[in-house]
C-alpha cells in the first residue's frame, strides 16, 4: 500500500445521520445484503468499497429506497434516517427522496435543457416561490456542481450535449438543486477521464459542508483521497467500517487486507 | 532429389497452419466466399422481384386506374322554359320541385337538337337517340341546378353533361364498334355521332373532380359515380377510431409497462394482447355486428360502428407499438427522475412520455393506416353494398346515418357488372392509396424526426 497516500484529515467525530440496524436484502431468493449494521455521519464523506457483485449498489438504494423499484427486491431490518425509520409504512418514498439525493454511475441528464434539468427537482417540490428564486436555485447549484462557469452562456442548451465530465457534474447540480440531507453516489467517476474525476473528487470535498455524502467506488485511491470513512462490503456481508486512513494502513480483517492489496476483487 | 534443390530452406522455415502463403487462397477461403458471392447474388435477386413486382403493381393501378380521373362531357346550351319548368310564373320553390326530372327531358332532347342545328351536323338519328349520349345523371343535374337557382329560369345556361359510360369508354378506348355489337346502350349510329361531336368540341375528356368528391351512384350510372361520400364515411370511422383507441391504448400500456405488477394475471393480458393482434380481421366485424348492432341496437351501415369494430382491431396494435416504445426508453431516465423525488406517475408523464411520444404518435398512424385499408369487418356490419349517395350534413349524421368507405365502396365497385365500374375501382385504390401512402410516409418522417436523443 505504499503507492496509495492517505491524505491525513482531521476525523472529527460527527451526529449519526443514517443508521442501518441488521438490514438484510433478497432478490427473491438470493440474500444479496447480509446482516449489515452501519452508521453514516453528517458532513462526513463514507466510501463502500468491495468486490463486483458484494452489493454495494444494492445497499446504497436501500438508503433512499430506489429498490422499492425492483419487484423482486425485499428489504428487512432498520435504516434510520435522523431517527426515522425509513421503511415505516407512514414514509412516503417520493418524500424521502427529495431528502436523500443520488448520482448515478452513468450520467443521466434529462434530454432537456440544463436550466430544465436542475430546475425539475426544485419545480416539483416547490421550493421556489417564482422565476427569480427559481433561477438563484439553478445558479446556485450549478456553481455547487462546479460546472456553472462551463454552462452558463448556454443554460438553454440540451443537458444530453455536454461532455461525459460536464453530464456527471450536471447530475450532481441537478441532484443537490432539491437541497437533500444525504447524497449518495454510486461509482460517479466510473464514465469520467481523470480530469473530470479530479474535478468530481474536489466537488464531493466541498459538499461535505453540507451534506453527508456517500460514494461507491472501486478506485481505491479515490476512496483514499475523498473519504473520512470506509465501509468494506464482501460477499454481501460488510465486513469492516472505520475511518478510512485506518482501513487503509492498518486494517483488522485480512479479508480487506487482501483486497486493498489486490488479492481478491 | 531436384525437390531439395528449389526449396533448400525448407527445414529452417517452420511449416504453417493456414497454408503455405497469404498470397494464395486456400480452397476452404475459395469456397467460403463463392458461398458469399451466391448468397449476395441471391439477395440481389429477392430485391430485383420484389421491385419488380412493385413495378408491375404500381403500374397496372395507375394504367387501369387513371382512366377514372377522367371523364366525358357533353356541352349544351340549354333553354329554361317558364312553361315547362314553372307554370304558374311565380317562381314559387314547391312548384319548381313538382316538375320530376322525366319533365326535364324535353329540355335536354331540344337543347341537344339545337346544338346539332347551330352546329350543322347531319345525323340520321332521332332526338331521343341524340340525346342518349348523355348520362341519365343529366336530367337530375338540370333539376338540382333549376331549384338551386330558380331565377335563371327562362333564360339559355351553358351546361357541360356527363356523357354515358359507353361515349365514355368509347373515348378512353375502352368501346369500340366491335365490342358493342350487342350492346342494347348505345348503336354504331350513335359512335359516328359522338365523332362528329368531338370534331365540333362539343364532346371533351376532362379532369373529373366529382370522382374524388362526388357520391357513388345506381348501377345504371357507373359515370357519375365518386368516392367523396365513402371518403367521407372512412373519415369518421377513423376520427372514432383515434379518439378512442388512442386514449385506450397509450393508457392501457403505460398501466401495464410502467405500474401493473409483474405477475401470471399481467402475463396473460400481454399474451392475449398479442394473440388480439394476430386474429383476423372478420373475427371483428362479427363482434360489432353482434355487440354493437343486434345487442345494443346500434344503427347498420354508420361509421361509429364500423369505428368502433376498426377501434377493436387496432387497439392491439396500437398497445404493442406504445409499450415498445416506452421499454426503449432507457431506465436510467426514470431512475433520474425518481432519484430527485419525483413520483412514479411524474416520471412517466414528464419524462417516459415525452420520449415515448414519437414512437407512440408512429404506432398509432400504421394503426389508423391498417385499419383504413380494412374490408372485412365492414361486410358483416352493412358498410358494403350500400349506395352511399348522401353527403352527412353535419358530425352527427357523419357518425349515424349510413355510410359507405373508401375500401368498401372499391369493393363495392370491383362487383358491379359494368365495366365502367371496375375503371372506377381501380381509380378508388389509387386514392385509398395515396391516404396510405401519405400516413405511413407521415410516420416515417416522425420517426426520422425524433430519432432517440438522448
Ligand atoms: N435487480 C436485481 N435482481 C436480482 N439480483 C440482483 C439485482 N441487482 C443486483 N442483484 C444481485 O445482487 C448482488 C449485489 O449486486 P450489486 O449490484 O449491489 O453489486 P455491486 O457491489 O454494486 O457490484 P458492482 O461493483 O459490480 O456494481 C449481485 O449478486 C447481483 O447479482
Ligand atoms: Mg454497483
Amino acid at each position: 500500500m505504499n503507492d496509495m497516500t492517505v491524505v491525513e484529515k482531521t476525523v472529527e467525530t460527527q451526529r449519526t445521520k443514517i443508521a442501518a440496524r441488521n438490514v438484510n436484502v433478497y432478490y427473491g431468493d438470493s440474500h444479496a445484503i447480509k446482516d449489515v449494521n452501519v452508521e453514516i455521519e453528517d458532513k462526513t464523506v463514507t466510501a463502500f468499497i468491495g468486490p463486483s457483485g458484494c452489493g454495494k449498489s444494492t445497499f446504497l438504494r436501500c438508503l433512499n429506497r430506489m429498490n422499492d423499484t425492483i419487484g423482486t427486491c425485499r428489504v428487512t431490518g432498520d435504516i434510520l434516517l435522523e431517527g426515522e425509520d425509513i421503511y415505516d409504512k407512514r414514509v412516503d418514498p417520493v418524500q424521502l427522496r427529495a431528502q436523500v439525493g443520488m448520482v448515478f454511475q452513468k450520467p443521466n441528464p434529462f434530454p432537456k435543457s440544463i436550466y430544465d434539468n436542475v430546475a425539475y427537482g426544485p419545480r416539483i417540490h416547490g421550493l421556489a416561490k417564482n422565476k427569480a428564486e427559481l433561477d438563484e436555485i439553478v445558479e446556485k447549484s450549478l456553481r455547487r456542481g462546479a460546472i456553472w462557469n462551463e454552462v452558463k452562456d448556454r443554460l438553454h442548451s440540451p443537458g444530453t450535449g455536454l461532455s461525459g465530465g460536464q453530464q456527471q457534474r450536471l447530475c450532481i447540480a441537478r441532484a443537490v438543486a432539491t437541497e437533500p440531507e444525504v447524497l449518495l453516489m454510486d461509482e460517479p467517476c466510473s464514465a469520467l477521464d481523470p480530469i473530470a474525476t479530479a474535478q468530481v473528487e474536489e466537488l464531493i470535498d466541498e459538499l461535505r459542508e453540507n451534506y453527508s455524502v456517500v460514494i461507491v467506488t472501486h478506485s481505491m485511491q479515490q476512496a483514499a483521497r475523498v473519504s473520512q470513512k470506509t465501509a468494506f462490503f464482501h460477499l454481501g456481508n460488510l465486513v469492516e467500517f472505520g475511518p478510512t486512513g485506518q482501513i487503509f494502513t492498518n486494517p483488522e480483517d485480512p479479508r480487506t487486507e487482501s483486497y486493498i492489496t489486490g488479492r481478491i476483487g | 532429389m531436384t525437390d531439395h534443390n528449389q526449396t533448400p530452406a525448407e527445414g529452417d522455415a517452420p511449416k504453417r497452419k493456414h497454408g503455405a502463403s497469404l498470397l494464395q487462397l486456400t480452397d476452404r477461403t475459395k469456397r467460403r466466399n463463392a458461398a458469399e458471392t451466391r448468397f449476395k447474388a441471391y439477395g440481389i435477386a429477392a430485391i430485383g422481384v420484389g421491385l419488380l413486382m412493385l413495378v408491375v403493381l404500381v403500374t397496372t393501378i395507375v394504367g387501369k386506374g387513371l382512366g377514372a380521373f377522367q371523364q366525358t362531357f357533353v356541352t349544351l346550351e340549354v333553354a329554361l322554359l317558364e312553361d315547362k319548368l314553372d307554370k304558374n310564373g311565380n317562381r314559387d320553390i314547391e312548384d319548381i320541385k313538382k316538375v320530376t326530372t322525366f319533365g326535364y327531358a324535353p329540355i335536354i332532347r331540344a337543347a341537344m337538337e339545337t346544338k346539332v342545328e347551330t352546329l350543322g351536323i347531319e345525323s340520321a338519328l332521332k332526338g331521343k337517340d341524340m340525346a342518349d349520349i348523355l348520362s341519365k345523371d343529366a336530367a337530375a343535374t338540370l333539376r338540382e341546378y333549376v331549384i338551386a337557382n330558380p331565377d335563371q329560369i327562362g333564360q339559355t345556361v351553358e351546361f357541360a353533361f356527363l356523357a354515358q359510360s359507353r361515349v365514355d369508354g368509347y373515348l378512353k378506348g375502352r368501346v369500340t364498334r366491335e365490342s358493342i355489337a350487342n350492346d342494347k346502350n348505345i348503336s354504331a349510329e350513335q359512335l359516328d355521332f359522338v365523332d362528329q361531336l368531338i370534331e365540333a368540341g362539343t364532346v371533351k375528356k376532362t379532369f373529373n373532380l366529382a370522382f374524388i368528391l362526388g357520391a357513388d351512384a345506381s348501377d345504371a350510372r357507373p359515370e357519375a359515380a365518386g368516392m367523396g361520400v365513402s371518403m367521407l364515411g372512412s373519415l369518421f370511422m377513423m376520427l372514432v377510431v383515434l379518439a378512442l383507441a388512442l386514449p385506450i391504448g397509450v393508457a392501457a400500456s403505460i398501466y401495464l409497462e410502467e405500474f401493473a405488477p409483474q405477475n401470471w394475471l399481467t402475463d396473460i393480458i400481454e399474451v392475449n394482447i398479442s394473440n388480439l393482434a394476430a386474429v383476423p380481421s372478420i373475427v371483428f366485424g362479427i363482434l360489432g355486428l353482434a355487440v354493437f348492432i343486434n345487442y345494443m341496437h346500434l344503427p347498420t351501415s354508420a361509421p361509429l360502428v364500423g369505428g368502433l369494430v376498426l377501434t377493436l382491431m387496432t387497439l392491439p396494435t396500437i398497445i404493442i407499438s406504445t409499450r415498445a416504445s416506452l421499454k426503449a426508453v432507457p431506465p436510467s431516465i426514470r431512475d433520474a427522475a425518481l432519484g430527485v423525488g419525483a413520483s412514479k406517475m411524474q416520471s412517466v408523464f414528464h419524462h417516459v412520455l415525452p420520449l415515448a411520444a414519437p414512437g407512440i404518435l408512429t404506432g398509432t398512424i400504421i394503426g389508423l393506416a391498417q385499419a383504413l385499408g380494412e374490408t372485412a369487418p365492414l361486410l358483416l356490419i352493412g358498410m358494403v353494398g350500400f349506395i352511399a349517395s348522401n353527403a352527412p350534413d353535419s358530425i352527427a349524421s357523419g357518425l349515424l346515418s349510413p355510410n359507405s368507405a373508401m375500401p368498401a365502396q372499391i369493393y363495392e365497385w370491383a362487383k358491379r357488372a359494368d365495366p365502367a365500374f371496375y375503371e372506377r375501382a381501380w381509380g378508388g385504390i389509387i386514392i385509398l392509396l395515396i391516404f396510405l401512402v401519405t400516413m405511413n410516409t407521415l410516420a416515417v418522417i416522425l420517426r426520422r424526426r425524433f430519432e432517440r436523443r438522448w
